[in-house]
């Protein structure tokens, strides 16, 4: 079926792609190449641009990796961040299928959806770094809006949200929560919407109640878009950073370090270790790459791979017969 | 009508009772989602006196003497709003442009030409969406220092031209929506390829361009982890750089003015939000479903 005059036109093909291409290797692909040999090497100190592989000053090669798999901190933002990410993932999914039953349910007809969704997304629009800072103010100490909202409920004084490690955890987990419950649940709802009415009338006419048709219908229909929801949530999650690290930084023992913020101290403040942050990037980069590969690996498309293979086994089929 | 006999059968007492308890939880999300902000907007018109007595009244004596003194103490210190705005919305907008116009040529060239890299090349932009820019930065910051690039808000610009996340998204659109008859007929009346994409494809795209353009836009101007690494010049920050200063200990004392700094910073995106908030929201359940 292929089109002679299609033929004719590929060199377009390979002009319209070359601004994405080159724009792509200078500043995507060097930079990863660049950061992974980094990751071998000495450098450090700011501004500092010569370097030289480890074997070659009398280390071993994979120094930097050893020490920061090896670094207490790295332990303590890795953990952080998968604890902080748990958190807010598990009720963020848990209150944005509750939302998608109630807003999706033909029985009962809720009027508002709309604008219900139209303020959950609200807070994933603005500015992260604004939200953090707000939530600060809201929970500071000794005054703030959560206080007075407590000391108005009669607890006898303020609270130091700053004053534990657990607080802070869960803060940040909450406005992770805030910003990105309604994202979800939009999602989902357009899963939902995207099913035939058939099968719901279906399960009506068998005498489904709401309870069956939610867990033994909409669920299954969803579950792609489920598993999407958690690859982009997981590959953000791990990813974390501007909240954490303008809500408290580094202060209270560390309690909201995150990875990424490991990352950026290490290589852009104190002894400007280069090095140390590349190979800790490369570690992430690896777990992340690791943990998506399996996660797409069940989310593929199983009857387009199908499909494919047969359509492949067709063409193959039609060249002997010519 | 055969609707109606279900509907009567199934109207009974615990059916208004859910309803109820899905109003009250729906409007208790409404208000935790709103809260935050209205106490931004709220504070911004309080005194720092009016808000050590309280931060949750709403009111406040003289509401615009005090938003005109908020404003004269930020502006005294570091955090320059004016000028924040402006390097943001240099930034947002050139590489919103860019992001859109090239993410489109790309699909273009991946959907309506027969290539031999074609199916390699696709494949590679589902793959590079997993690259974090975490994994990027300590190489390009150090490709950007030794060109002597830093502050330069070019650099945070150029990169958009290659978004694989736009790619996908204008392919899948285009693969829907592109009939090669009307290419076809272009090129019969002597149009050039480059004119075909311009004069035909990209009008074609509007929609999904409009829609990739608000995250586009959106997702540029809250960016926070590049700019911070990359922008050292106070007269270069962007908004969200400049606001970290807000927590910082020149303005401890001044709550007013804090909050009335982290108003500017999202009045834009509010603005923008209230009259795009639907086709955004649509937008979101699009790019989710396509994927």
């Amino acid at each position: 079926m292929r089109n002679k005059k299609l033929v004719n036109y590929a060199k377009f093909g390979y002009l319209f792609s070359i601004p994405f291409i080159l724009t792509f290797c200078i500043f995507t692909l060097y930079p990863v190449v660049y950061t992974l040999v980094i990751g071998f090497t000495d450098l450090k100190g700011a501004g500092n641009t010569s370097w030289h592989f480890l074997p070659a000053v009398g280390k071993n090669l994979f120094t930097n990796f050893t020490d920061v798999l090896t670094s207490k901190t790295f332990h303590k933002a890795f953990g952080n961040t998968w604890i902080i990410w748990i958190i807010n993932f598990i009720p963020q999914i848990g209150f944005a299928l509750l939302f998608t039953a109630w807003f999706t349910d033909r029985r009962s007809k809720v009027k508002g959806t709309g604008l219900f969704k139209i303020l959950f997304y609200m807070p994933n629009i603005i500015t992260a770094a604004t939200i953090a800072i707000l939530f600060t103010k809201l929970f500071g100490y000794p005054k703030g809006a959560v206080n007075d909202i407590l000391l108005a409920f009669g607890r006898p004084q303020a609270y130091n949200f700053e004053s534990n490690e657990w607080p802070v955890k869960l803060i940040v987990a909450f406005i992770q929560f805030f910003q990105w419950y309604g994202h979800t649940m939009v999602n989902l709802t357009a899963g939902v919407i995207g099913i035939s009415p058939e099968i719901f009338e279906a399960a009506e006419i068998d005498g489904a109640n709401r309870a069956q048709t939610f867990f033994k219908v909409t669920i299954p229909c969803i579950r792609q878009i489920m598993l999407f929801v958690l690859v982009t949530s997981l590959i953000g999650g791990l990813n974390m950073f501007d909240i954490p690290q303008l809500y408290i930084s580094t202060r209270c023992n560390n309690a909201g370090l995150t990875t990424n913020m490991y990352i950026r101290n290490q290589a852009f403040a104190g002894s400007y270790m280069y090095n140390r942050a590349a190979a800790a990037s490369v570690i992430l980069f690896i777990v992340i790459v690791a943990l998506s590969s399996i996660l797409f690996y069940i989310l593929r498309d199983k009857d387009e791979a199908k499909l494919k293979k047969l359509r492949k086994q067709e063409l193959k089929a039609l060249k002997k017969g010519y | 009508m055969s609707d109606n006999t279900v509907k009567a059968s199934s109207i009974r007492k615990n059916d208004i009772g859910l309803k109820v308890v899905i109003y009250v939880v729906s409007i208790f999300f409404s208000i935790m989602t709103l809260f935050p902000f209205v106490m931004m907007i709220a504070n911004s018109f309080k005194s720092t006196f009016e808000i050590q007595q309280s931060t949750l009244t709403l009111w406040s004596a003289h509401p615009f003497q005090n938003l005109a003194r908020n404003w004269q103490i930020i502006n005294s210190k570091d955090f320059h709003p004016m000028t924040g705005f402006l390097n943001s919305f240099i930034v947002a907008t050139c590489s919103t442009i860019l992001n859109v116009y090239f993410s489109s040529l790309t699909a273009y060239a991946i959907t309506a030409y027969e290539w031999k890299l074609r199916e390699a090349f696709s494949s590679m932009i589902i793959a590079i969406m997993m690259i974090p820019t975490t994994v990027t930065t300590i190489g390009f910051y150090q490709m950007v220092y030794k060109l002597g690039l830093t502050n330069k808000l070019s650099m945070l610009i150029i990169p958009s031209i290659a978004v694989p996340m736009t790619v996908f998204f204008m392919r899948q659109y285009l693969q829907a929506s592109l009939s090669m008859e009307i290419v076809q007929s272009a090129r019969i009346d002597g149009a050039g390829e480059f004119r075909i994409f311009n004069q035909i494809v990209v009008p074609l795209m509007k929609p999904a361009i409009a829609t990739q353009a608000i995250f586009g836009y959106v997702g540029s101007w809250n960016n926070l982890f590049m700019p911070l690494i990359l922008l050292t010049d106070k007269n270069k920050k962007t908004l969200p750089v400049m606001v970290s200063l807000l927590n910082g200990d020149i303005y401890k004392k001044e709550y007013g003015s804090v909050y009335l700094g982290l108003l500017i910073t999202v009045l834009p995106l509010i603005v923008v939000y209230a009259f795009l908030s639907r086709y955004i929201v649509e937008g979101v359940a699009l790019g989710g479903v396509k994927s």
